[in-house]
């Protein structure tokens, strides 16, 4: 593994709600290494998003985030604004979920792009319109010239995910994380999207972060993977061995319930039992312990993260042992 | 756009023609007459007044005489007010009222945006508690409590001010009608203010501003206070008609020239024309503000498109 | 057929959603109660109303028996004049109270029309949509643009002030923000699929209307209508202070005030106590309102 770029370590996000507190990320540990490309697959609710956010402190007002974040020999989460502002956006992109609400609606695509030129690069003018119709292009944008003048509602989803992927890339970042970036786009969009984001890794020397419950999106665009299950990561790997060989029972269900085509018609559909943990009150012990078949009496104490053969590692008390895994 | 706003006033010609025709028939159903109150005159020259003004035709026939003479703009003469013409007397009021009305919607504006904004940035401190609390005062007390209680204080306990009286709309005239007339607004827009922009403030795209690494001042003043201000702007419609009205009350108790008064008088005293005329004159201001409050939000917000 | 497992299944899936359904309204109140400002709003409204409603019982005094020794006296304990008398001796305490009687009983029954009015209206507009639907709102665009208070003093005029066509005129002033409220509410819902699913499963035009439209607007409608009781005895004040509301020797708090205004500088309480009714009832009504309204809104979760 390459020189690590941003660590986190036991990253904890919780939310003061009206209903009590939730715990959405309960000490997540993630090693981001250079130029690499990794993805963090769970369910909606498994912290996945939050915990990013949290990264460049962009939480909800009632949330707030404990622990560690490592970049250079900083620590994001006790960064101020003004500090965290010379990081966001210049060395570390983000793209979300929804390009249709995620975009200004009343500044123009080429305001808002080169905004973010100007107060990290000073650039302005036209040497900013310049870097914006390469990037612009970059994402295979068709008509860059024309959209910069067009507002957000002017342009199809697709398009403004581009947008969004072109203000991520304008300053050059270190590190591009993704948030579930093709979920609100139609599929035939979803897969240019992909395409785009594989060439780009390709072309580019910077990590990417790619969030995501899509277990076919990681195969082709992620060479790691970490598994995320009630807000902390419960198995990391490569992603060839994760998927031939889990050794979190979760990581099995999971591959076990995606879609398969090859599937027979009216061969019930695979799924992991049960309902995802409730984060206001979560279980002591393997927060997936109510939905594992596996379980044994030591699952009632938390299992902590383990390595297991060739850079795998996963938190179960079993793993490798309950029948899957390596 | 100016397509756009021809279309529309055209389109306001018939919203008009209703409310003229409402108006018209409505204030004829109440009981008594113009006349009623000058017992003295001899019945012969009441018909003659009436025959005068054509109030011995058929309803049909004076509607009829009506429209044709307002399509001339002529509102007719007061039936009360013997020596003016309506038209004279709303133009004699209007420059007061205005003046009043113009006043208290700059100030309640230029002071409720800044407080909500700034309770809103404050989100649950102090600050943003004791805003919203006097702001509740604000909206919850009558402006005619609070007219007559600032005339008790700053009139006549302190005697800063003058109680009542235009003096040509000198200053020290100005500031007890408008402040009392301004209060109710300047909290209902910072309350406005703060609701719309602590949303907007939620938005993915202020998260995405935030996620560039801009400053938050920059957040705000470029990403989130053009959104917030919407509402602030939907509200200038009702709140222009409801500043007239509420300026009935205030040119009441401070004792102004304004529209407010005659038109007050003229529904007592059965003044048909004066009423008629105020009525249509300030629905026709309505629409039109209407109008520019519609072009101002499409200004503000590029996804409102007007064919 | 489904199988039997399936069944149960779907069973258990039925009850999740049914005590979700109870549980959107349990929250809600759960949230109200949590609010200290509503619930406080709600004790002291509720003292205002049942003083209103047994206050006069306690004083030896009528509403209109006019003392003519005791004119313009300050509030005492010894003559049971509480709060005072007014300009001509009567007691105010007990006018006060008659005043909430007018001022809540106007109040009321005009949302009540405004309501009735309004629902009916915006729910037909919203529901059949189309050409009658353009043409509903139309019409309530048309009302808009009247120079509303002026519409409701011609009304006044008309009906000769009659406390009991006070409220028709205020109610049939007010349904217009309620219409639009409902209709887009309806046209929100009725685009929803479940409302499809209930159409093509032959549910009824009522029925439709009845089980799914009406529980569905009722949250905007309720937190509309607790902020419409305050703005009609605002209005309704509002023309008393200008004498086209109830006439002498009923009062209402407009009224009252109108007269303490007069009297401001010798006899401040005769402004002074009924404006503190008045504003309490309408900051009652408004932190309720807004009580309501975030205890309803999911976004504020």
């Amino acid at each position: 593994m390459s020189s690590s770029l941003l660590t986190i370590e036991g990253l904890q996000v919780r939310f003061e709600t009206a209903d009590g507190e939730v715990s959405a990320v309960n000490g997540m540990d993630l090693d981001i290494g250079q130029g690499e490309r990794i993805a963090v697959v769970g369910e909606s609710g498994s912290g996945k998003s939050q915990a990013f956010l949290a990264c460049l402190g962009l939480l909800a007002r009632n949330g707030s985030a404990h622990g560690q974040v490592r970049w250079q020999d900083l620590n994001l989460l006790e960064l101020s604004q003004q500090k965290l502002n010379t990081i966001r956006g210049r060395h570390i992109g983000m793209v979300f979920q929804d390009p249709m609400t995620a975009l200004t609606p009343h500044l123009k695509v080429g305001r808002q792009l080169n905004e973010v030129l100007e107060i990290h690069r000073g650039q302005t003018g036209t040497l900013a319109r310049q870097r914006c119709l390469e990037v612009l292009d970059q994402v295979r944008m068709p008509d860059p010239d024309k959209r910069l003048d067009q507002y957000p509602h002017e342009l199809s989803g697709g398009m403004r995910q581009r947008v969004m992927i072109a203000m991520a890339l304008l300053c050059e970042p270190k590190v591009l994380i993704a948030d579930e970036p093709t979920t609100a786009l139609d599929v035939t969009i979803q897969a240019e999207i992909l395409a785009l984001f594989k060439d780009l890794v390709e072309q580019q020397s910077m990590a990417l972060v790619l969030i995501t419950h899509d277990l076919g999106v990681v195969a082709g665009l992620c060479e790691r993977a970490a598994v995320m299950y009630a807000g902390r990561v419960v198995e990391a790997g490569s992603v060839a061995d994760l998927f031939t060989a889990p050794a979190h029972p979760y990581t099995a269900g999971l591959i076990g319930s995606t879609p398969k085509l090859k599937q027979a018609y009216g061969e019930p559909m695979p799924t992991i039992p049960g309902q995802p943990p409730n984060l206001s009150n979560l279980p002591v012990g393997c927060a997936f312990r109510p939905r594992c078949r596996y379980g044994i009496e030591r699952c009632a104490e938390r299992p902590k993260f383990k390595p297991l053969a060739d850079g795998q590692g996963a938190a179960c008390h079993r793993a490798g042992e309950w029948g899957g895994g390596a | 756009m100016l397509n756009y706003a021809v279309r529309r006033i055209l389109g306001a010609i018939p919203t008009l023609f209703i409310i003229i025709t409402l108006t018209f028939f409505l204030i004829r159903l109440a009981p008594g007459g113009p006349f009623d109150q000058e017992q003295t005159l001899p019945p012969e020259i009441e018909a003659n007044l009436k025959a005068a003004y054509h109030l011995d035709k058929p309803m049909l026939v004076q509607y009829g005489y009506y429209l044709s003479n307002l399509a001339r703009g002529d509102f007719g003469p007061s039936f009360k007010f013997k020596d003016f013409t309506v038209t004279q007397l709303i133009w004699q009021g209007f420059p007061v009222s205005m003046r009043l009305g113009l006043t208290a919607m700059l100030v309640a504006l230029f002071v409720g945006i800044p407080l909500g904004s700034y309770a809103a940035l404050r989100q649950n401190s102090r600050v943003d508690y004791s805003v919203m609390t006097v702001a509740m005062v604000g909206v919850a007390i009558p402006n005619f409590v609070v007219a007559p209680l600032l005339s008790l204080i700053f009139g006549i306990y302190l005697g800063w001010l003058p109680v009542a009286g235009w003096n040509d709309g000198a200053l020290s005239h100005l500031i007890l009608p408008v402040t009392a007339l301004s209060l109710p607004y300047i909290a209902y827009i910072a309350r406005l203010t703060r609701g719309s922009m602590i949303e907007v403030l939620g938005t993915n795209y202020v998260r995405t501003a935030r996620a560039k690494g801009l400053p938050e001042r920059t957040v705000i003043t470029r990403h989130a206070f053009k959104a917030a201000l919407l509402p602030v702007v939907s509200f200038l419609g009702p709140a222009t008609a409801r500043i007239i009205s509420g300026s009935l009350v205030i040119e009441q108790i401070f004792g102004l020239p304004g529209i407010g008064r005659y038109f007050v008088q003229g529904a007592l005293n059965r003044d048909y024309t004066l009423v008629m005329g105020v009525v249509i004159f300030y629905a026709t201001l309505i629409i039109l503000f209407n109008l520019v409050v519609d072009l101002v939000y499409a200004w503000l917000d590029p996804r409102v498109q007007y064919e | 057929m489904l199988a039997t497992g399936q069944q149960d299944k779907l069973a258990s899936l039925a009850d999740q959603l049914g005590t979700e359904g109870r549980s959107l309204w349990q929250d809600a109140r759960r949230r109200l109660f949590r609010n200290r400002a509503a619930l406080a709003s709600m004790i002291i409204l509720g003292i205002i109303t049942l003083l209103a409603i047994v206050g006069p019982f306690f004083s030896p005094h009528p509403y209109d028996e006019i003392y003519w020794d005791r004119m313009t006296i300050g509030p005492e304990i010894a003559n049971s004049h509480w709060f005072g008398t007014d300009s001509v001796g009567r007691d105010l305490f007990v006018r006060t109270m008659y005043g909430a009687r007018v001022s809540l009983m106007v109040a009321f029954l005009a949302t009540g029309v405004s309501l009735i009015i309004g629902v009916t209206y915006g729910a037909a507009a919203g529901y059949f949509g189309g050409r009658l639907d353009g043409l509903m709102m139309r019409f309530v665009d048309i009302m808009y643009s009247m120079p509303f208070m002026f519409f409701v003093i011609i009304l006044m005029v008309i009906f000769g002030r009659n406390i009991f066509l006070i409220f028709l005129a205020l109610g049939a002033v007010e349904w217009l923000t309620m219409a639009r409220i409902v209709r887009g509410q309806t046209l929100n819902v009725k685009n929803k699929e479940f409302i499809e699913a209930a159409v093509a499963s032959g549910v009824s035009t009522w029925g439709v209307i009845s089980r799914h439209i009406i529980p569905n607007v009722l949250g905007p409608v309720i937190v509309y209508l607790t902020l419409t009781i305050p703005q009609v005895i605002l209005i309704e004040s509002f023309l008393s202070f200008l004498g086209l509301g109830v006439q002498e020797p009923l009062t209402s708090w407009g009224v009252l005030i109108s007269d303490g205004a007069k009297e401001m500088e010798t006899a401040p309480w005769m402004l002074i106590l009924p404006a503190f009714f008045l504003a309490a009832t309408l900051f009652c009504f408004n932190f309720i309102g807004d009580g309501l309204r975030d205890a309803l809104d999911p976004k504020d979760r």
